[in-house]
């Protein structure tokens, strides 16, 4: 989230459009309620299926599956033909008046430079005219047709409110009405929150979605504001912790990146990280990128890691290909390439699509480890469970690990919650059995894998048996030893740059925050982005203050939010180009004509004055991208694209299937249904229920009971026309797989009319399994396709195609 | 911090003394005095608190759990109560049907207790100690890795990448065993490295 849950309180009107807060995020929805009550907020919920959050909105727009980008950029061309844009925030808070290269264009579903055998782009033109003093060029009267805006204005007039209605199925004068809503928050005092989860991001174009909804705040004023915002809600308690600390296979913590073979040593590195301002006196804070880096790499190997070997540079490992997600990992697994997989707390036999494919990867391993609190189905992929895991034990080679771990009731430290807060929990009960904390599991490996090392030797055993860990159990480091190295700390004496007579930090205490980090390997921190979190005012995380000053909702004394305690990123874009709130009843910071301040921790430097130096001080341009030069894979603007598998062709650009830079492994296109298929005529989709979480709560007898039973989601229409009983069991099957359920007839799915035609939703819930406490059932992922997002490979699992027919059920 | 005097014991504490004073100023003696001894005390009273979140999805809301037994003093603690921690900003003491349920998850019939180990073409589990479990782990991986560790690309330039066995990180650990995950997974030069934000 750019802002935070207790925030959305101060909203005049909630988009809630690829989520289901009311279900999925009960307690965070609470806050839609209050803008409701106390301020009169209007909610407006753009779904497939009538949720529960539907159910007590202001206004309901169905929409097809995997068409937002069509309703987002519709709604887009509908501020814009309508003069209801924030002008004064984008002229000077975008990149609207920046001149495109003349090679850049558009197409027939195509930008320019694509290259059909490779499934990518050429992105080359995709980038602003540098002028003669090395800054880019811009036209403030956005006269100039090669202007951002102009481009942009060009690029979503096709997306009309009759197009809408065509690809998206959503009447016209329901999408004209969210429309009508939704651009009346471009005056300066009102402001619009995105509420978005998975809904938006598993999609073979998720990261577009978000792109287009962005784009539209931007143009509406509405980021960096209280009640503004993108809001991502965000599926697991600590999902938004896991990457910020990079776990993933092509970042470093804080959203470093590692380095790929082509940067072969550390300057090459850093040569396309320099992040040279793109427009005179901005801050481009990532030119601080390699006090970052060596930090990270202080953290990590210590002593080791010295300005002679660039900072232990050649012991990262460097990438080959863009990156080792988890589909590439179980294409490799089919394919026999691998060895071995650890899984923690990680069920990938039901959360990875095809499952099919999932488990005849996992059959061709050598070795699986699993480590989790819960008897999970991916321990088990080899054991025979009939229909629900139609296996044979004895051609299944694969050894299998199981190893217990502790609950969060047994375990200490700190999740960061979508609000980027990090909130110290304690443990308050004793494990069960011999089950043992992670930090003690992950210990275990590396303590005894570098033990081995130093017995046998072997390959390249330096970056092990040099790892930094010196914790005062190395068979257990405490969450209190990792939150520290997590923070960081000087090794020598830090002082302020502008001042040198000043300390930051004397040598052996821990920094302040990440504006202490040295580049000269001075300074060690794992994570720069959570520097602050446990610093010589000790564990900030665990502050549980809950003063909140004029209830702003900003809690700046409740945990630690990152970057530096800041609550709502972007705040500097509250106020105006004098550095007046936009909105006095909104203010967050405020420039007194000497430095920033306010309620919360100004998103600038304290002294940057308003007018000279821009919001946005991560990107060079100083200014936020409406055009995003080359930075994604499928495009520097969004642009409809249909899902793979998809009940009508695309109408915008008919030659295109699918998102054209989306990577799509050889065999897994033979299993795409085709476009409009016969043999695949309906819609499917995934989908969350209020009493389950993920496949976890079928272990709980308490959840097992109120949701005990698998079931698939349809129309009155549907079940009329297939002769399926409320009920009644029913046979679902894709192309890659199939599975039997008892059928939910509701009125909250209705058939959609796209381009004249019927389209039947089906919705599928993820709760079940064959292991737990609720009665066996399937996922989604039996059916789904094998194919991601083209910038991130989030699966596509909220648009698929299927078929469906009443079957007699099981014998009880 | 979750050590101070805990809420209830402060409220239960000021409740009995305060009608107790009522009571005798209304001319009730002893009789009174002596049912107040005949009910039975609060239930949590005897309890430890302790402060946590609920690890389902990324509202993160407070809870309070009171168990039998103090963790801190090294006792056995068996967690018996959780309810929505009424000072959390976000929840504010509300829990829905998952959170509300988190007991049933900690004692869960399906939680792991024991390593096991499914040999190949095995069609069951069989209960092995830790240190069985943990060195055959780290064979199977020295092996793995010495025998496919790429130090060198073709043209020559230091990868020292290992992509022959992955990790799939968690969707619930905390940061602290996130930065830990990180150390041991990079420092063996994994690649094949994710986390469960994608599903």
């Amino acid at each position: 989230m750019t802002n935070s849950w207790t925030d959305i309180k101060n909203t005049d009107l909630v988009i809630i459009m690829g989520g289901n807060a009311a279900e999925a995020h009960p307690c965070g929805f609470k806050w839609v309620t209050e803008a409701k009550a106390n301020r009169g907020a209007k909610l407006i919920v753009v779904d497939p299926r009538f949720t529960r959050s539907a159910s007590v909105a202001d206004l309901y727009a169905p929409i097809r599956q995997g068409t937002d980008i069509a309703f987002l950029l519709g709604m887009i061309n509908y501020c814009m033909q309508n003069d209801k844009v924030q002008w004064d925030y984008v002229k000077a808070f975008t990149n609207a008046s920046y001149i495109v290269k003349d090679g850049f264009a558009y197409k027939d579903g195509l930008f320019t430079g694509y290259d059909e055998v490779k499934r990518d782009y050429d992105k080359s033109t995709w980038d602003y005219v540098i002028g003669p003093d090395g800054y880019a060029v811009v036209d403030d009267t956005l006269a100039n047709p090669r202007c951002v805006w102009n481009l942009l204005k060009e690029h979503v007039s096709v997306y009309t409110p009759e197009m809408v209605e065509r690809i998206c199925g959503t009447p016209k004068d329901k999408f004209l009405k969210v429309a009508e809503m939704v651009s009346e928050c471009s005056s300066p005092t009102k402001a619009m929150t995105s509420m978005y989860a998975l809904g938006w991001t598993q999609h073979s174009k998720g990261s577009q979605n978000i792109r287009a909804m962005a784009m539209l705040q931007l143009i509406l004023g509405n980021i960096g504001v209280r009640g503004g915002g993108m809001n991502a809600l965000r599926g697991h308690s600590n999902i938004q912790g896991l990457t910020d600390v990079g776990l993933m296979s092509n970042l470093l913590p804080g959203y470093l990146t590692i380095p790929n073979e082509k940067e072969v040593d550390l300057e090459t590195y850093m040569s396309t990280r320099g992040f040279k301002p793109l427009r005179p006196n901005q801050m481009s804070y990532w030119q601080n990128y390699r006090k970052f880096f060596v930090s990270f790499q202080k953290a990590m190997w210590g002593t080791a890691a010295t300005p002679q070997n660039d900072f232990a540079y050649d012991w990262l490992p460097k990438l080959d290909v863009s990156g080792y997600d988890i589909l590439r990992a179980l294409e490799l697994m089919g394919q026999g390439k691998m060895t071995g997989y650890l899984c923690q707390g990680f069920n990938p036999l039901l959360a990875a699509p095809n499952r099919k494919k999932v488990t005849d990867s996992l059959s061709k391993l050598k070795f699986l480890v699993t480590m989790d609190p819960l008897d999970t189905e991916t321990a088990r992929f080899w054991e025979n469970h009939g229909e629900y895991n139609d296996v044979d034990p004895s051609q299944i080679q694969t050894e299998v690990i199981q190893l217990p771990s502790t609950c969060f009731a047994e375990d200490e430290g700190s999740l960061t919650n979508s609000s980027r807060w990090l909130q110290w929990h304690w443990p308050g009960g004793t494990p069960p059995g011999e089950a043992k904390t992670d930090n003690w599991i992950m210990a275990q490996i590396h303590v005894r894998l570098k033990a081995l090392y130093r017995k046998e030797g072997g390959k390249f055993p330096d970056p092990i048996v040099n790892l930094d860990w010196a914790y005062a159990d190395p068979n257990e480091p405490t969450a209190e030893e990792l939150a520290k190295e997590i923070n960081g700390k000087a090794l020598s004496t830090v002082y302020d740059t502008a001042d040198p007579t000043k300390v930051l930090a004397e040598a052996g205490k821990l920094l302040p925050g990440f504006a202490a980090l040295r580049d000269d390997g001075s300074t060690t921190c794992g994570c720069w982005v959570y520097s602050g979190c446990f610093n010589e005012k000790g564990n900030n995380m665990a502050r549980r203050d809950t003063s909140d000053p004029d209830e702003t909702g900003a809690y700046s004394k409740w945990t630690f939010s990152w970057p530096a305690n800041r609550r709502i990123l972007y705040n500097r874009a509250s106020a105006d180009l004098n550095g007046k709130p936009w909105d006095p009843s909104r203010k967050i910071i405020e420039w007194d004509g000497a430095k920033w301040s306010g309620y919360d921790v100004p998103d600038i430097l304290p002294t940057a004055k308003p007018g000279e130096v821009g919001p946005f001080i991560m990107n060079p341009e100083g200014v936020s991208r409406l055009f995003t030069r080359g930075m994604m894979r499928d495009g520097p603007f969004p642009a409809h694209y249909e899902p793979f598998e998809s009940p009508l062709g695309n109408l915008v650009a008919p030659n295109v299937r699918g998102n054209p830079a989306a990577r799509v492994f050889k065999g897994d296109f033979e299993q795409f249904a085709e476009p409009a298929s016969a043999e695949f005529p309906y819609a499917a989709t995934s989908y969350r229920l209020t009493e389950h979480f993920h496949y976890w709560t079928k272990h709980v007898h308490t959840n097992a009971v109120l949701q005990p039973e698998f079931f698939v989601e349809i129309s009155e229409e549907l079940a009329a026309e297939k002769g399926i009983t409320k009920g009644g069991w029913v046979h679902v099957w894709s192309k890659r797989g199939s599975i039997e359920a008892k059928a939910l007839v509701t009125k909250r799915i209705k058939p959609l009319i796209c381009d004249g035609k019927p389209v039947h939703v089906i919705g599928i819930p993820l709760h079940w399994g064959f292991t737990g406490a609720a009665r066996k059932g399937f996922g989604p992922n039996s059916l789904t396709p094998f194919v991601g997002d083209a910038n991130i490979e989030t699966p596509e699992y909220k648009a698929f195609l299927v078929n469906i027919e009443p079957i007699a059920g099981p014998v009880a | 911090m979750n050590m101070e005097l805990s809420r209830r014991q402060f409220l239960g504490a000021v409740g009995a003394g305060a009608a107790a004073t009522a009571l005798g100023s209304l001319g009730f003696g002893e009789i009174e005095a002596a049912h107040a001894e005949a009910i039975r005390a609060f239930k949590l009273v005897s309890t430890t608190e302790t402060r946590n979140t609920c690890p389902y999805c990324s509202v993160a809301c407070g809870i309070i759990m009171y168990s039998k037994g103090d963790r801190t003093k090294g006792e056995k603690a068996e967690i018996i109560h959780i309810e929505g921690d009424t000072d959390h900003p976000t929840n504010r003491g509300t829990l829905c049907p998952k959170g509300a349920a988190l007991l049933d998850f900690v004692k869960s019939e399906t939680r792991l207790k024991y390593p096991m180990i499914r040999k190949p073409g095995s069609d069951k589990f069989e209960r092995v100690s830790w240190d069985e479990a943990l060195d055959r782990i780290v064979r199977l991986m020295k092996d793995d890795r010495d025998a496919n560790f790429v130090e060198r690309n073709e043209a020559g330039v230091p990868v020292n990448r290992w992509i022959t066995t992955g990790f799939l990180a968690a969707s619930a650990t905390t940061n602290e065993t996130a930065w830990e995950t990180y150390k041991v997974v990079r420092s063996a030069g994994m690649l094949v490295f994710d986390n469960q934000a994608r599903v």
